[in-house]
């Protein structure tokens, strides 16, 4: 299965979206190229279970490697392992979703953006999914960090252009600190990468060569912290984070969906697949501040949502605090933790996705998203109200959903480590299932719960039938994993094992 | 040994029922939702107690000593090899014991309903919402796991959740399921916790290895449990206190108790089905699943257990006393018998005699099941005749109910443990199992029971006698509601003549039944004198409790302020936690971290500003710079010769 | 007779640059801040046949790069004034303050 196929199909569409003459062929030809990627992961996944049962156990898998530059030996090199098909699956599924909630864009009837210009808007969301795509599958550090910045700038423009609120610092805000995460990344790149010798004096961008490398313990203790930081202002490392909550609530529905879904996921991705995999012995000497950014995160951003009056802020503050868990797992170090990090990265995903969509609808109808202003909606909107408590169960960790099998997963993986520091980290975790508990049961209580708050509510439409569809596509998403976890588990142990062998053999050299 | 495979149906036909009515209800089903939901309960029914049938009297027992058969095994999500959750349903006494039950009162509650909720316009969705829970409860009692346990302890804390807030248009109603899932979940929390505690080192999740690895003196796993320690005491107790903390919340136990009255905003059935018979038990049966290792390993553990049963039991008993609101009376009621059943547990032992708190535990548990639901149904059929819950408004209701009446009264007598009705041979193995391992709790438990059957007959007599009033419905309810209520009669009346003990013990082994007439007369001569004093104060309108009350003054108000316990945790919710916490958190966010961000753009913005004066346009300034940089570039060349 | 030091005529020529300069920084018609280039022009003129015929009087080289700078300065004085030219076209002025608008 060539995986270039991935990168191709969104670039082919988005191109071909804006060749489309009115909003109504772009918004078809965008559905179709993300139903065809949907296909196309489907069948990944496929064929990659099809491999692992036929015995093979190479750690990548559909490798195809292209020299790109090779004075600097920079290579197009692509391949995937169950975790890069977890995120793979991921994003196509938050795309689809998400095209399918900005389908009515340019309505006259009820706009869900108020500028025009669908065909661009369309374009810019499949053009940051080739992004995405392309970062999960890249093994070569300078492919990765192209698809990495491939993804910036459409983000910018999308808050920037379609947002609401105070959206041109958002989105100014969001760029300049997503840059800087870049930056960062790119020293830690570089450093990394004038440090492997592969033999008559060259280096190499190659993941898995510099895997096999050893790098010097000091080497590794100077440029990881670059790597991390870098990498975790993208999944939105305290004390980075500040970007999300403005970013994420300024953004309209489709972009905050794949912002708070995806994007926020190429960090996890980034930390776990080039600062842990590649610099292990690093990993374990920072781990402990990881660890205590990573629990400040979870437990301070849950505070903070509590007092949040906006709904998407309330969930962009969560966001914070549901990828403090990833980060946690990943400072852990075992290797539950580290497949808990990865399931929660997917679960939320998918919980996080549903939970702006069914705000956007709600805010499509009411032109509010402040929760004293709501009330009642459960009356009035019946099946987008539920969509509202299904997402908001699926945060706070009720079993039946994704959330609870990825939170799970951490704490079980967490409680391995005997550390008293390390203990105390995972029981605040925990704790903040409860502080989870009470704002997202304010949020449904005060928005959805109760008499209707005012005499316009009564007369709201309910989901259409491509919001329906959205919703239904991420909910089979959350239970598939929620009622039967074992195959994502199966899918992602092995990569997680291979990383964990990684920082053992590390341990052991020294 | 005969397959029990099939028990999966048991709790699966509720989930399709959940599944089949909550998509398809609202569009299909709207009026025959309710005969759907319980046509599958009764199938679901008649299955437990054919298994009952086939456990207890056919082949449970190997060599005279009933064991735990594993009916089901699937690995549901393995985290590392030897900690996985599996979807085990086991059999043993105990689980056999609740599937009957659950499935029992359910069918009679959704029996009710078909009458109770007639005309609602959500009918098929409360429908749905009972079969999710009837689900997740069957569940729960068959799980074989600890954490599969918990999944549908909060599957379960859910549904109530959903049910609670079932008027989801009154506020009060939306605040007391918020306040119920957020009690539990914060019990949950110590739950959660206990449960990580005990699997590390334990090395295991299932039950029955986690039983049998942390009771073998000379296991390993038992070792490292009880030499590690934390803050002085070991992990075994902090474990099982903290499993016990989760079962406090559930089974609504001091000081987790502020939801259960609230609670009382939702459908009466639902308080019926929930918070009297089987959710509220869920605590108790979790104990008495990891009962051998409180009793065997955890004696401080189980110490806890035991004070804070009987200080629920007989604080419950004071409040009742106090309360106007059936209800409400009717709740601090469940809390003070789950009270009962939590500290018969607590002074139990293991195996043969030691174990008779756990057998009288479990009967309690049983027999309560039959009259507190009994007492609920009743309180609906009262409600829906007299369109509110406040006994002021009640009286002489005796003339327009009779089926009511006489249902009523038969439960009050069976709660206050009149003979020869079920709630008297229960109690009475309490109080014999409590009179043999620690005296003060029988005092307690003595005295509670005098205060149980004073508040009973407090409220039946206030309800059915005392003023004479007149209802708005003038008739009883439609035969839906009034069959349920027979069926429970008989069901209170027989379930005392059940041998209990020897089907249902701490080891298997089966006991012979303790009943002594001698010890039984002081608890009864206790009830009487309660119903004595109930029949003088309430049964004709007098001004005797109004004087009473302010002559006790503040203990009363204390009293009939629920000791303003709920007061205490709004403070410290509202004041400490989102003030001292949560306001500074999110000031913090956005003036200190985000000012910083800010701060750094507008210093960046500062001197661009500054900077971008060297563009002036003059040109004579730009032939200054010019030549000053030629200057500068002789000089470095000059002296970087040298 | 006594030859004129070397450093006389550096005199000379460094004094002329710094007035050229000055004139260049300070004078607000622009005839005259070309006439200020064509003062540091000539002064550096004068530093190349003084070094030429000082330190190299075999030697021509110094002179003739004296030529080109002449023709050069005589191209760019043309040049300067048909930019003067126009620019008086457009803002009817020649003072330098009044042609300040390429800035910020």
């Amino acid at each position: 299965m060539n995986l270039t196929l991935l990168v191709l199909v969104p670039l082919v569409t988005a191109f071909a979206a804006i060749l489309c003459k009115g909003i109504k062929q772009v918004r078809v030809v965008s559905l179709l190229g993300a139903l065809v990627q949907l296909a196309l992961g489907i069948t990944l996944l496929i064929f990659y279970w099809k491999e692992r049962g036929a015995g093979n156990t190479a750690t990548m898998l559909f490798e195809s490697n292209y020299s790109w530059f090779k004075p600097l030996n920079i290579n197009y090199h692509v391949g995937v392992d169950g975790i890069s098909i977890a995120m793979i699956l991921l994003t196509s599924f938050v795309v689809v979703a998400g095209i399918l909630v900005s389908w009515l864009i340019e309505s006259p009837v009820r706009p869900v953006i108020r500028a025009g210009m669908g065909k661009e808007f369309f374009f810019l969301l499949l053009f940051l999914s080739v992004g995405a795509y392309g970062f999960f599958i890249s093994l070569d550090l300078f492919t990765l960090f192209f698809f990495l910045e491939v993804s910036v700038i459409p983000k910018f423009l999308l808050i920037g252009i379609w947002g609401s609120g105070k959206k041109e610092y958002s989105a100014m805000k969001l760029a300049l600190m997503l840059m800087a995460g870049s930056a960062f990344v790119l020293v830690g790149l570089l450093g990394l990468y004038f440090n492997t010798d592969t033999g008559n004096g060259s280096h190499t961008f190659d993941l898995v060569v510099i895997s096999q490398m050893h790098i010097s313990v000091d080497v590794q203790n100077l440029f990881f912290p670059f790597l991390f930081v870098g990498f975790g202002i993208f999944s939105a490392l305290f004390p980075f984070h500040t970007w999300v909550p403005d970013g994420h609530s300024s953004a309209p529905t489709a972009a905050s969906m794949f912002l708070a879904g995806i994007s926020m996921k190429l960090g996890g991705y980034g930390c776990l697949r080039v600062a842990t995999f590649l610099m292990p012995a690093a990993a374990v000497t920072y781990a402990w501040i990881i660890i205590l950014l990573a629990t400040i995160a979870i437990i301070y951003g849950a505070f903070a949502t509590l007092m949040q009056k906006d709904l998407k802020y309330i969930n962009a503050y969560s966001s914070i605090s549901h990828c403090g868990f990833v980060l946690l797992g990943i400072g852990m170090l075992t290797q539950t933790a580290i497949t808990g990090a990865i399931m929660q990265m997917v679960s939320h995903g998918l919980m996080t996705a549903l939970f702006f969509a069914a705000i956007g609808m709600i805010y499509s109808r009411t032109h509010t998203r402040m929760v004293e202003q709501l009330g009642g909606l459960l009356k009035a909107m019946p099946f987008i109200s539920t969509v509202f408590v299904v997402a908001g169960l699926c945060s706070l960790g009720l079993p039946g959903t994704s959330g609870f099998v990825a939170e799970m997963t951490v704490f079980i993986g967490s409680w391995q480590n005997t550390n008293t520091f390390y203990r105390i980290a995972t029981i605040v975790a925990c704790a903040s299932i409860l502080v989870t508990t009470v704002y997202i049961l304010r949020a449904v209580g005060q928005a959805i719960m109760g008499p209707i708050n005012s005499a316009r509510y009564n007369n709201l439409a309910d989901g259409t039938w491509n919001e329906k569809l959205a919703a239904s596509v991420l909910i089979i998403g959350i239970m598939a994993i929620g009622v039967a976890p074992f195959w994502l588990h199966s899918l992602l142990a092995p990569g997680a094992k291979t990383i964990i062998e990684h920082v053992e053999r590390s341990i052991a050299i020294q | 040994m005969s397959n029990y495979v099939y028990i999966v149906l048991v709790p699966l036909l509720p989930l399709a029922s959940f599944f089949l009515l909550g998509l398809f209800g609202r569009k299909y089903f709207k009026t025959s939702a309710g005969v759907i939901a319980t046509g599958i309960l009764l199938i679901s029914t008649v299955l437990s107690f054919y298994i009952a049938y086939q456990y207890y009297f056919v082949d449970g027992k190997v060599d005279g000593v009933y064991r735990q058969i594993v009916a089901f095994k699937y690995t549901w999500l393995e985290f590392y090899p030897g900690i996985s959750i599996d979807m085990n349903i086991i059999l043993d006494p105990i689980s056999i014991m609740m599937i009957v039950v659950v499935s029992f009162i359910s069918l009679m509650v959704h029996v009710f309903s078909l009458g109770y909720m007639k005309g609602e316009e959500r009918f098929s969705t409360y429908y749905s919402f009972l079969s999710l829970f009837t689900f997740s409860m069957l569940g729960l009692v068959l799980s074989g796991n600890i954490l599969q346990i918990y999944i549908f302890w909060e599957l379960v804390g859910v549904s109530s959740y959903l049910l609670i807030g079932y008027y989801f248009e009154k506020p009060s109603a939306v605040a007391a399921s918020k306040k119920a899932f957020i009690v539990t979940r914060l019990a949950d929390l110590g739950f959660l916790i206990g449960i990580l505690i005990l699997a590390f080192h334990a090395e295991t999740l299932d039950f029955a290895t986690l039983i049998q690895r942390l009771t073998t003196p000379s296991s390993p796993q038992l070792a490292s449990i009880t030499t590690t320690s934390f803050l002085g005491v070991s992990f075994l107790t902090w474990g099982l206190t903290l499993v016990f903390m989760g079962g406090a919340g559930k089974s609504a136990m001091f000081p987790l108790h502020i939801w259960l009255p609230d609670a009382m905003e939702g459908p009466t059935p639902v308080s019926a089905l929930i918070h009297a018979a089987t959710m509220v038990v869920a605590g108790v049966y979790l104990i008495a699943r990891l009962f051998p290792i409180f009793a065997i390993s955890g004696d401080a553990a189980l110490s806890v257990v035991k004070y804070v049963g009987v200080f629920s039991a007989f604080l419950a008993a004071i409040i009742a006393c106090t309360q106007t609101d059936i209800k409400r009376v009717l709740a601090y009621s469940t809390m003070s018998q789950i009270g009962y059943m939590m500290f018969a547990l607590g002074v139990s032992g293991y195996g043969h005699e030691e174990g008779l708190g756990y057998t009288a535990s479990m009967f309690h548990l049983f027999t309560h099941a039959f009259f507190k639901s009994l007492l609920f149904l009743c309180a609906g059929a009262v409600i829906h005749m007299v369109h509110s819950n406040d006994m002021d408004h009640m009286g002489g209701l005796r003339k327009f109910m009779p089926v009511t009446h006489i249902s009523f009264f038969i439960a009050c007598l069976a709660i206050s443990g009149i003979p020869p009705l079920s709630g008297f041979f229960s109690k009475e193995e309490i109080l014999l199992a409590a009179f043999n391992a620690d005296k003060a709790v029988y005092i307690l438990g003595l005295l509670t029971s005098g205060l149980t059957a004073f508040y009973m007959f407090r409220l039946y007599f206030s309800v059915f006698w005392n003023k004479d009033t007149i209802p708005h419905n003038a008739h009883e309810g439609t035969l839906t509601m009034k069959v349920p209520l027979v069926i429970l009669s008989v069901a209170t009346v027989l379930a005392g003549f059940v041998p209990f003990s020897t089907l249902v013990t701490s080891d298997g082994n089966p006991l012979p039944s303790h009943f002594s007439i001698l010890f039984s007369i002081a608890p009864v001569a206790l009830t009487i004198l309660g119903i004595f004093l109930a029949a003088v104060l309430y049964k004709s309108a007098n001004e005797r409790p109004a004087k009473i009350a302010s002559s006790l003054g503040g203990l009363y108000r204390a009293a009939y302020r629920k000791f303003y316990i709920d007061e205490i945790y709004l403070f410290i919710t509202r004041k400490i936690i989102f003030n001292l916490i949560g306001r500074p958190a999110a000031w913090i966010d956005r003036n200190i971290i985000d000012g910083f961000m800010n701060f750094l753009a507008a210093i960046t913005a500062k001197i661009s500003e500054r900077v971008r004066g060297l563009q002036s346009g003059k040109i004579q300034y730009y032939t200054l710079y010019f030549f000053a940089g030629i200057v500068g570039l002789a000089v470095i060349f000059i002296y970087m010769r040298k | 007779m006594n030859e004129v030091p070397l450093n006389h005529v550096l005199f000379v020529s460094t004094a002329l640059f710094f007035i050229g300069m000055y004139g260049l920084f300070t004078r607000r018609n622009m005839i005259t801040m070309l006439m200020s280039v064509e003062l540091i022009l000539n002064s550096v003129n004068i530093n190349f046949v003084a070094f030429n015929k000082y330190l190299y009087p075999d030697k021509l080289d110094g002179v003739f790069f004296s030529i080109f700078i002449i023709t050069i300065a005589a191209a760019e004085a043309a040049v300067a004034i048909a930019i003067i030219i126009n620019l008086y076209r457009s803002h009817h002025s020649i003072d330098v303050k009044d042609a300040e608008e390429m800035r910020f």
